[in-house]
């Protein structure tokens, strides 16, 4: 009874297609956003800030370009981390050596990794399945050798290009707050028009796509158009998401902090958060991100500091262990958890 | 409206249609029959640009089909329902049928991020036409059931619908009635008569059911062996003598 | 012109171990239909449990340890991952073997631990002379070897009744299930026979580069041997891995040089790309046909 959605009428479609259509829920959100704008600066530490909930957002917005193209269009895609570096190599360039102002070397980031991520999508208009997933690979190869022998762009295989202090229409942003706003209003901003793209025509041609696509063709969607969207758009969010992560948290960019494991670990987060919704992206990026820190809590307070390698296998040991649970148990991962944890407090405390 | 003429295609060594005309005029409702694997959804497949056929050509209101790349076709006007239905089992009934007001939509990519606005308005309009076409198909209680949790039926319905919502001049049935209790049969038949009288949709349907054959079309094509034996109003092929052999023991007449 | 030849055979000579992990792969989805990402990390798994066991038992025995062991995981594997999430789409599966992927690499390294180990199984490593090339002894042995597994594979799978009943299993569940074949005990054989194939390739790979997480990463370069040659083709494994073995290392030695190095890591799969546009199976797949 505490979580009412009978006796919610609508009135209008335009009501009903809301993304928060429940009064509760909207309520929520706007707590949160108060929370994440006005809370948090206040509440959490710098650690907090810069070491946790920087990543988590940055990450969640990388995912949810994923979930775009995999788990909306079915796309799978494996080399997914790479669009972040080429994202994060771009909007260094442009802002480092060509001073463009550097909310839109942010973009601009994203858009060259749009276009690159647009190129290697080609191949997924003639090829499917199991092939297409190697295929994608192929993205995270290439281009993690073109970021690097290429001297124009890296400056040579060794090398990391730090990032200049950062400013914005000449406000330095050189503290964990700032940082934390620049990349709380990105996210926020980028979500919510990921948002309206996947509950408008996009998307549900996206999904029409995933679920047949010789259907979807035949209805008069362009495979061509909608496959190849799929790509720029989720490339565009992984370059976005690669250059912030590099202003604000690596300080550099390095071509090591977007490898193959990072693309299976974003894979990873779309399989746990839940593939195809927009919330389960930010459920497995803060999943993911807070993953090392539960399981060296957890040691820590059976007494023993572990090893630092020991504490990656178990780290390995986890990720492949919930992928599998959740795919066996969950398939729709902790999104699909967390509406139905709803829908179970809807008739709270009678369950029937 | 639709002129056939001459088609070949094969699978491998297996020749599907061997030289099939036929023409569809506005307005009728055309039924398209034969024993199983006589070709009549390898037709339906090349009209829609499914398959492109080794020979041949197809021409709706003078456009050459086969010339043309295949998401256009839907473009001039032609729906279809599949004989597996090819429903987006992971979306909405809502969602199925809005996909098919596809065409109809005009904003963009960015318009649609931001919704507000010009993206939102449309959507509104369209789930109007949408909501129309639930009611007339009398599956409102299901709107926001995913497609895949849905009774065999209702699923053929719902494909119905979304081949409605794309306001097509034809339409293609593949066997819509397939495996549906008398009941079901009779709503989508009158469904299907509706549609051809209220809303002047041509419409061309693959049956196998010859009590609803006979009573609901105009005129009949009779396919075998990928080759057109038969052609003319239900009354003429009822008797046809090269027909009742084809069908020799299937026949079960109402 | 001798070198360009000796790069051809070393090559040829590597591809064919590439073709051995690429089989692993292929007979998984020939039997089960699902795609095993996990074939490297078994790879990794089955290396380092044999150099465990060769700290205390001598060669024989521990390749007999690490068979049974492969054979134990393959039974698990089936009744832990597999069969709750037969009825599921195969991409799926296909994540499911990405996560156990990790976990094997988990499990391997955390008790066997991380460092790079030797692996040394007896076979000498110096080059010998025919007829004016240089070949490598080493890789001459591990091409016979692999050779010699394809061999016997491919005939199992042709000629022997379980074999016949394993192809029946990849090509439809429920026709075999009603035939009378016993779905969970194909697959455990067919994970069996790829963890066998695992531990060859491991011992071949070992020996050449060491007991390492690296070793994981051949799989890696396996897969565009696999989309190469069709992931459902004994054949296509075969050609596609002596292919991209002799064109990677005249790429890199030839081609190389001039843009920096390096390319043999992306180069397989810029081939596979290339040859998958115009051939989307594969050079030697099936093509699957939607019904509609």
């Amino acid at each position: 009874m505490i979580y009412r959605e009978c006796g919610v009428f609508k009135a209008t479609y335009g009501a009903d297609m809301a993304i928060f259509p429940i009064p509760l829920d909207r309520w929520g959100m706007i707590l949160i956003l108060i929370v994440a704008f006005i809370g948090m600066p206040f509440l959490a530490s710098d650690y907090w800030l810069s070491s946790i909930l920087i990543p988590f957002l940055v990450f969640s917005l990388a995912a949810l370009g994923l979930n775009f193209l995999t788990g909306y269009a079915g796309q799978l895609s494996l080399g997914h981390a790479a669009f972040m570096a080429v994202g994060a190599y771009a909007s260094l360039i442009l802002y480092g050596r060509y001073e463009v102002p550097l909310l839109l070397s942010l973009l601009g980031g994203g858009l060259v990794a749009a276009a690159v991520g647009t190129v290697f999508g080609i191949p997924s208009l003639r090829i499917k399945g199991f092939y297409l997933a190697v295929s994608t690979l192929a993205a995270q190869f290439i281009i993690e050798w073109g970021l690097t022998h290429w001297k124009w762009i890296s400056g040579g295989v060794f090398g990391t290009v730090d990032t200049p202090p950062m400013q914005v229409f000449a406000w330095p942003i050189d503290t964990p707050v700032k940082k934390y706003y620049l990349v709380l209003c990105f996210v926020v901003l980028l979500t919510t028009f990921g948002k309206n793209l996947v509950r408008s025509q996009v998307g549900r041609a996206w999904m029409a796509i995933r679920d047949m696509d010789v259907a979807a063709e035949i209805i008069g969607i362009s495979l061509f158009r909608h496959k190849l969207l799929a790509f720029a758009v989720s490339s565009f969010y992984a370059g976005v998401a690669g250059g912030l992560i590099t202003f604000t948290y690596y300080g550099a960019a390095n071509i090591e902090a977007f490898n193959l494991m990072v693309s299976f670990h974003l894979l990873g987060m779309i399989i746990i958060g839940g593939m195809g919704s927009v919330l389960g992206s930010f459920f497995g990026g803060g999943f993911i991100t807070l993953l090392p820190i539960f399981i060296n809590q957890f040691a820590r307070s059976f007494g023993t500091m572990l090893r630092s390698d020991l504490l990656a296998c178990i780290e390995l040991i986890v990720f492949g262990g919930l992928i599998i649970f959740f795919l066996i148990v969950e398939p729709y991962g902790l999104a699909r958890l967390w509406q139905t944890l709803k829908e179970k407090l809807r008739l709270w405390p009678f369950p029937y | 409206m639709l002129q056939v003429e001459d088609i070949h295609i094969s699978f491998g060594v297996l020749k599907a249609l061997n030289g099939v005309s036929l023409e569809i005029h506005k307005g009728e409702i055309l039924a398209i029959i034969g024993p199983n694997g006589a070709g009549k959804t390898s037709l339906v497949n090349v009209i829609n640009g499914v398959y492109n056929p080794a020979q041949g050509h197809i021409f709706f209101e003078n456009q050459d089909l086969t010339i043309m790349p295949h998401h256009h076709i839907a473009a001039l006007g032609i729906a279809r329902t599949f004989q597996n239905v090819a429903l987006f089992k992971g979306m909405t009934v809502l969602d199925n049928i809005m996909v098919g007001r596809n065409l109809k939509m005009r904003s963009n990519f960015f318009a649609q991020g931001i919704y507000w606005g010009f993206a939102q308005r449309e959507e509104i309009r369209h789930r109007e036409v949408v909501e129309r076409v639930i009611d007339w198909l009398e599956i409102e209680h299901i709107r926001k059931t995913p497609a895949g949790m849905l009774p065999y039926g209702l699923q053929k319905r719902v494909e119905l619908g979304r081949a409605l919502a794309a306001e097509p001049k034809l339409l293609l049935l593949d066997e819509p009635m397939a495996g549906m209790n008398l009941e079901e049969k009779e709503d989508i038949a009158r469904f299907i008569l509706d549609a051809n009288e209220e809303l002047g949709t041509t419409i061309a349907l693959i049956e196998h059911d010859m009590g609803v054959v006979m009573d609901i079309s105009d005129q009949v094509v009779v396919l075998d062996y990928g080759e057109k034996i038969a052609e003319g109003p239900p009354e003429e092929i009822r008797h046809n003598e090269k027909v009742i052999k084809a069908y020799l023991g299937t026949a079960r007449q109402k | 012109m001798i070198f360009a030849v000796e790069v051809v055979i070393g090559g040829l000579l590597v591809g064919i171990m590439y073709s051995l992990v690429a089989l692993g792969f292929v007979l998984i989805y020939k039997a089960s239909g699902i795609f095993n990402f996990a074939q490297g990390d078994m790879t990794l798994f089955a290396a380092l449990a044999l150099v465990g066991f060769l700290s205390i038992l001598p060669l024989w025995l521990s390749i007999i340890g690490v068979l049974a062991i492969m054979i134990v995981l393959a039974i698990a594997i089936e009744a832990i991952v597999l069969r709750p999430l037969v009825a599921r789409p195969p991409l799926a599966l296909f994540m499911a073997t990405i996560g156990l992927g990790f976990l094997l690499q988990g499990i391997g390294q955390g008790i066997w631990g991380t460092d790079p180990k030797g692996l040394n199984i007896g076979i000498s490593d110096i080059p010998f002379e025919v007829k004016g090339l240089m070949i490598s002894q080493f890789d001459l042995v591990g091409a016979a070897l692999s050779g010699g597994l394809v061999f016997g594979l491919v005939w199992f799978f042709q000629k022997s009744r379980t074999g016949r009943a394993l192809r029946a299993v990849s090509d439809d569940h429920e026709a075999a299930l009603s035939v009378g074949i016993s779905l969970k005990k194909a697959w455990a054989i067919t994970w069996a026979i790829s963890g066998v194939v695992a531990l060859v390739a491991g011992i071949m790979w070992g020996s050449r580069l060491g007991v390492q997480f690296s070793l994981s990463l051949i799989a890696l370069k396996a897969l565009p041997v696999l989309i190469l040659g069709g992931i459902d083709s004994i054949p296509g494994a075969i050609i596609a891995g002596l292919v991209v073995g002799a064109s990677e290392n005249l790429a890199e030695v030839f081609v190389g040089p001039y843009v920096g190095g390096g390319i043999q890591t992306f180069f397989p799969y810029l081939l596979a790309l290339l040859v998958l546009w115009f051939k989307p199976y594969g050079m030697f797949g099936r093509e699957i046909i939607e019904r509609v």
